[in-house]
């Protein structure tokens, strides 16, 4: 079985133009989106992971037509060998499975897709703590996504949660540790969280932070390096950033995401990572 | 026929000043079980708060009956048997056994002289008397103490009360309820026996065993016979065993371990398939026979709870079997893991039974004769041998512990699953596991509830349910409905929990509900060690590790058998989803709201019915109405709705009005109570009881956290059967506990379907693994009732007042108006899943844990007294002064051939009692509605009193049909037990009449 955080491959994909005038943002409104500033951030990020960690990265060209194709990970969802290939919640995401379920199936993991045309999922939405999934009920996934989802990945419990006020369950829960839960403090985000402890046999620390946004933090543990943790930088949350400093016997990797994150994008978002050795 | 009202009041009057005293004296006396005790103190709680009221009325009562047979002072010998003869026209054939012959009295006594008569045995006054003494026994069966309170206190007017039973029941009128006053002792045999019964019934109530539960509860072996069963081992064997026929689960399972030589043997059980092919769980404390039934003597042998750390199990062989069953477990889907796992697991069972990789010996395709999965493909046999290489060295035990530490972390790992739909008719799954339920829709779990999250687990016909305690999520108590595809299903799932609860949440098994009125339903718990106990006792295994034969799995050896068939177990894939959605209750704001809607409603029904609500100090009417002590039994009596009336004597008359009065009371005290949490309860509590009691101030306070448990079930729409609650962790009132009474709460509606309960909050106290901030566990269900009627009680008095008093006394008001309630709401169907069958009461017993099950079979039976009175004159009561107008007094009592469970001498507790008095031309109807709870099943009788008054012009014979009619009409669902008329006609001083 899977621990958590034990990657050994990640797969990013590039930003293209689109994505400033056609990506999909929650509020209709917003600052432009520096695509060269986000490109400079995404690079950096892309280079943590495979420079500094050593992941076998796979970076897929982005597309044009795709304007939120780097966001990789509600493409699917990659557990234990398998990877479910997602039915973004978004139509017009729909078409950024494709190059995906290409390069896992190369990448030799066993692909599931979602053939019912009612269940949505997003990647985004599905929450690996090592034990067992939670899956969002958002605006993106609906609950035949998680169905069959449960159905795919029976080693686990698939349990639900609702999102609500967010684009996705991870976008202010993410796991920082091994059985801790980062947490926005919002009261949507505690509330989820309480919701997902009584969902669950298992018990979780929590790391709440100030900032929902920055609650989306990626956690690895990586054999030579121990506990890691990718988040997101002082100069834009100082507050989460201290709560991240508090971390003992970790790595910490802090990542601009800026840019992106005017269009929801979190820096879990920007990766799938999983662990072929399964 | 006023004449009685005089007589009541004076006495009443007296039986005061010597209550306290009777009750305190009377209390001691008793020898009793648990339960009895318990219900003892209840009385002495209610006592001193209600003291006067309910000895009053007790007395009333029996003064009461005492004065209309002696009230006829008038004296005359002249017997008037036509009257008689006529009503039989009217009468039933069943009811056609007049068991007391009509006796012309000439009572002109005073009522000093009363006693002396009795004394003397006339046989006149006698049998007015046991009428009499039968109506108060009746009365006071919810509690023992009562009963022998109501000697005591008859003393008074009829000191040899017992005597006269005796008498009596010489002239083979054998009433339940004479008997139960006749000692107290014979009260304890029966509850005893009644136990017995139940237990039968247990079992027979999956099986419709009604004849098992008609069966005296004295089983006389015959023959000793034995059977042929035959055991389906995990590895494929099978056993034969001779079974004595009348032998108990738990034998055979003996057997069974003993010939597997297998110590920790109570993760394991037996299990058979009844005749619709579903897989039930032997229950080791019964008759295998009673279980099975018809069945051939086939059983599995199965893992029944899985060791979430099977690494803690003290031996290697209950890790073997626990392997096989696991295996078993994934071949036949019922443990669903990935590919992965199955490759994994596989391949530590291969390595378990095969040992090393040989490749000499371990040709290709040697995976195949092996079965590790329900759909084995060549690509897993393949990786299950690549894995296989990998296990070199391990030992096979090792191999075995490997295989559990990765099955064990698999979801469904020991999650018992059974088909269900919510409330929306959504397939859904219902999982039962080491840690609480868990429901799924497909494999998706949409919701789980931990032990500690659920208040109760209850069942009614094919509906189970669950009450949520509120959260920090959900601030309000919720019940959840799902529905089973039949009965049996509901029963067994809810069996399961409770077995599951208990075994893997408290540190001992709880006891079985003695009691009966604990016990409206099933009295069925988990009477097996728990995983803790288990575990001591594990540690203490001091042998060699036993030599076991590994038995090979082949494929072709497998026996069917040993695969479980699908049945409820495997888990199907549904496509619609759909979201738990909890019953219209779900929120209790709302719900309440509803409940409140709805007991208004049914006040108004319940009004309407009985267009003049009088209230009168007289309560003749004591309806009675038996319950069956049996599940099945109750299920076969049709009886929807029972109200309990334990000390309806008590309460009768002077009731309605207190119970205004303290009802309001009560409602504002309840209503603060129930705003507070739990944690405050006992303090505030303890402000509102400031009342006389001190202790019972204490009492009270549990009684409030109680509340604060029930709080948010509504119980206005159900009924409440209550479930006894025993207090144990609350160690200070540990004491009071002891003498607290019960408070059970009638049923206002018992189905005759069987429904249970099980409150597994109570537990939580010390007998709780963990330790939980909630725990002041007492709940008590009867505070459900309570608290419903606290909403009730607002509807009706718009204006409340707060006082601090919170009484036993004004509980039982409270609950007799919830009776009035519940009465009116028999007629509507439950609407509320969350109401069902919920029985609330205060069982005071040191019981640590508290369970509550309720099951609500209840059998009702009405019993119409009707007397008919022809003197106006009998108004005079002859007190002191010899009467001057004599009167024939006549009674005749026919009852039904019913063997009433009610017979029992157990009192029980009163729910709750209401009195009702109508008049109309010529004729005043006085109702009277007790609702009494005892060994767990609640009764409610309702005891008409018709006095039709008039003239020789008007037909009495008629009148009377047409009253014993009416009285049918009006309770279709209860059964008439009993008639009794009593004539009283003048005499004119001449003789003439």
């Amino acid at each position: 079985m899977a621990g958590a955080g034990v990657y050994s491959h990640a797969l990013v994909r590039g930003i293209p133009e689109s994505l400033a005038g056609g990506a999909l943002r929650r509020s209709g409104e917003g600052s432009g989106v520096d695509t060269a500033r986000a490109r400079e951030e995404h690079r950096l990020y892309v280079k943590a992971l495979r420079v500094q960690l050593g992941l076998v990265v796979t970076e897929l060209p982005a597309d044009e037509a795709l304007p939120d194709c780097v966001f990789v990970e509600d493409a699917a969802v990659v557990c234990g060998g398998t990877a479910l290939i997602a039915r973004p919640g978004a139509p017009s995401r729909r078409g950024e499975v494709t190059a995906i379920k290409k390069v896992l199936s190369d990448l030799g993991l066993k692909i599931v897709e979602m053939t019912d045309e009612t269940a949505t999922l997003d990647g985004g939405d599905i929450l690996f703590t090592g034990k067992e999934f939670f899956v969002g009920l958002s605006e993106r996934t609906n609950q035949r996504g998680a169905e069959i989802l449960a159905n795919v990945f029976k080693d686990y419990a698939v349990s639900k949660v609702s999102v609500s006020g967010a684009l996705h369950l991870k976008s202010f829960c993410t796991m920082a540790g091994p059985e801790l839960i980062a947490i926005g403090s919002s009261d949507q985000a505690q509330k989820t969280l309480m919701n997902m402890q009584e969902m669950s046999e298992h018990r979780y620390e929590k790391l709440t932070l100030p900032d929902d946004m920055a609650a989306n933090c990626v956690y690895l543990n990586i054999p030579t390096k121990g506990h890691v943790l990718l988040h997101r930088t002082a100069e834009e949350f100082p507050d989460s950033a201290k709560e991240f400093g508090k971390l003992k016997d970790y790595l910490l990797i802090p990542v601009c995401n800026t840019e992106l994150a005017k269009v929801d994008g979190g820096l879990t978002c920007c990766s799938i990572l999983f662990n072929k050795a399964v | 026929m006023t004449t009685e009202v005089g007589s009541a009041i004076q006495v009443n009057e007296e039986s005061k000043g010597t209550e306290p005293d009777d009750s305190e004296a009377s209390n001691p006396d008793k020898t009793s079980n648990g339960n009895e005790e318990a219900e003892k103190e209840i009385q002495e709680d209610e006592q001193p708060e209600s003291t006067t009221q309910p000895l009053k009325e007790q007395e009333f009562n029996s003064s009461i009956s005492d004065a209309s047979t002696q009230s006829t002072p008038s004296s005359s010998d002249k017997k008037d048997p036509t009257g008689g003869k006529g009503l039989f026209r009217f009468l039933p054939g069943w009811l056609k056994k007049p068991k007391s012959m009509s006796q012309v009295e000439t009572t002109e006594e005073k009522e000093a002289e009363e006693d002396i008569q009795t004394k003397d045995r006339n046989s006149e006054d006698e049998q007015p008397e046991l009428m009499k003494s039968t109506s108060e026994n009746e009365v006071v069966k919810g509690m023992e103490t009562e009963e022998s309170k109501t000697d005591e206190i008859v003393e008074q007017y009829s000191l040899n009360s017992a005597e006269l039973q005796t008498d009596l029941q010489t002239d083979k009128a054998k009433k339940p309820e004479e008997s139960l006053e006749k000692d107290a002792d014979m009260d304890n045999e029966e509850v005893v026996l009644d136990e017995k019964k139940d237990e039968n019934s247990k079992d027979g109530e999956v099986w419709k065993d009604e004849d098992a539960s008609k069966k005296s509860p004295l089983k006389i072996p015959k023959k000793i016979k034995f059977m042929q069963s035959k055991v389906f081992m995990l590895d494929g064997s099978e056993f034969t065993y001779e079974i004595e026929k009348h032998a108990k689960g738990q034998i055979m399972l003996d057997k069974v371990c003993e010939q597997i030589n297998l110590l920790e043997k109570d993760y394991f059980g037996l299990t058979f398939r009844d005749a619709t092919g579903e897989k039930n769980w032997l229950d080791p404390a019964k008759e295998i026979k009673k279980q099975i039934r018809s069945c051939a003597w086939h059983f599995n042998f199965n893992v029944k709870f899985y060791p979430p750390d099977p690494s803690q199990l003290t031996e290697d062989i209950t890790r073997y079997y626990l392997c096989l069953q696991l295996r078993q477990d994934i071949v036949s889907g019922r443990l669903p893991c990935s590919f992965v796992t199955h490759a994994l697991l596989g391949s530590c069972a291969l390595q378990a039974e095969l040992g090393d990789y040989d490749a000499n010996e371990h040709k290709a395709g040697y995976v195949t004769e092996l079965q590790f999965s329900p759909n084995q493909t060549k690509e897993l046999e393949e990786k299950i041998s690549e894995l296989h290489k990998t296990h070199r060295g391990l030992t096979p035990a090792q191999a075995d512990a490997q295989f559990l530490e990765n099955a064990k972390m698999l979801s469904m790992y020991g999650v018992d699953l059974h088909h269900a739909k919510d409330s929306e008719g959504v397939d859904i799954m219902l999982g039962v596991c080491a840690n609480g339920l868990l429901i799924y829709k497909d494999r998706l779990r949409i919701n789980r509830f931990a032990w500690p999250k659920i208040l109760k687990i209850s069942y009614k016909r094919s509906n189970f349910y669950i009450k949520i305690r509120p959260g920090e999520i959900e601030q309000f108590e919720s019940t959840i409905g799902f529905k089973l595809p039949n009965h049996r299903a509901a029963k067994r799932l809810w069996k399961v929990c409770v077995e599951h609860h208990t075994f893997f949440r408290l540190l001992s098994p709880e006891q079985t509900p003695k009691s009966k009125f604990m016990t409206l339903g099933s009295k069925f718990r988990y009477s097996g060690r728990t995983q803790a106990q288990t575990r001591e006792a594990s540690i203490l295994i001091d042998r060699p590790a036993p030599f076991f034969e590994r038995t090979s799995s082949k494929r072709m050896s497998r026996s069917l058998d040993g695969v479980p068939a699908g049945g409820i177990n495997e888990v199907g894939l549904q496509q619609e989803s759909s979201c738990l959605s909890s019953t219209a209750d779900g929120v209790k704001t709302e719900a309440d709201a509803l409940a409140i809607k709805d007991i208004t409603t049914s006040l108004k029904a319940s009004q309407l019915e009985m267009p003049v609500e009088t209230k009168t100090e007289q309560d003749e009417i004591t309806p009675r109405k038996e319950k069956s002590l049996e599940e099945e039994i109750t299920s076969l009596l049709l009886s929807k709705e029972s109200f309990s009336t334990g000390l309806v004597a008590s309460f009768s008359s002077t009731v309605s009005q207190a119970l205004e009065d303290a009802g309001l009371k009560e409602k504002a005290a309840a209503e603060s109570v129930s705003l507070i949490d739990s944690k405050q309860l006992p303090e505030t509590s303890d402000e509102n009881q400031k009342s006389e009691m001190e202790e019972q101030a204490e009492v009270i306070v549990e009684e409030a956290i109680v509340i604060e448990e029930v709080k948010s079930a509504p119980g206005h729409s159900k009924v409440k059967l209550e479930s006894p609650v025993e207090n144990s962790s609350i160690v200070p009132p540990v004491e009071l506990a002891a003498k607290e009474s019960n408070v059970s709460s009638s049923d206002s509606r018992s189905d005759s379907e069987e429904e249970a309960e099980y409150h597994p909050q109570t537990k939580e106290g010390e007998n709780v693994k963990r330790d939980q901030n909630e725990c002041k566990t007492l709940t008590t269900v009867a505070m459900d009732s309570e608290i419903s009627v606290t909403d009730i009680e607002e509807v009706h008095f718009p204006v409340t007042v707060v006082h601090k008093m919170q009484d036993v006394l004004e509980e039982d008001l409270q609950e007799m108006q919830n009776g009035k309630l519940q009465e009116a709401k028999q007629e509507h169907e439950d609407i509320n899943p969350k109401l069902n069958g919920d029985v609330s009461f205060i069982d005071s017993d040191a019981m640590p844990e508290v369970v509550c099950y309720a099951e609500p079979p209840v059998v009702k039976t009405e019993m119409v007294t009707i007397s008919d009175t022809v003197s106006p004159d009998k108004t005079e009561i002859a007190t002191k002064e010899v009467p001057i107008v004599q009167t024939e007094t006549k009674t005749i009592t026919y009852e039904a051939a019913q063997g009433d469970g009610s017979g029992d001498n157990d009192p029980g507790v009163l729910m709750s009692a209401q009195t009702i008095t109508s008049e109309s031309f010529c004729q005043t109807m006085t109702t009277q509605i007790t609702k009494t709870v005892k060994g767990g099943v609640s009764e409610t009788r309702i005891e008409k009193r018709i006095v039709i008054t008039g003239d020789t012009d008007i037909d009495h014979d008629q009148a009377l049909a047409q009253a014993i009619k009416e009285a049918k009409e009006q309770h279709p669902d209860m059964s008439v037990t009993r008639v009794v008329v009593h004539k009283e006609t003048e005499l004119t001083e001449d003789g003439d009449e």
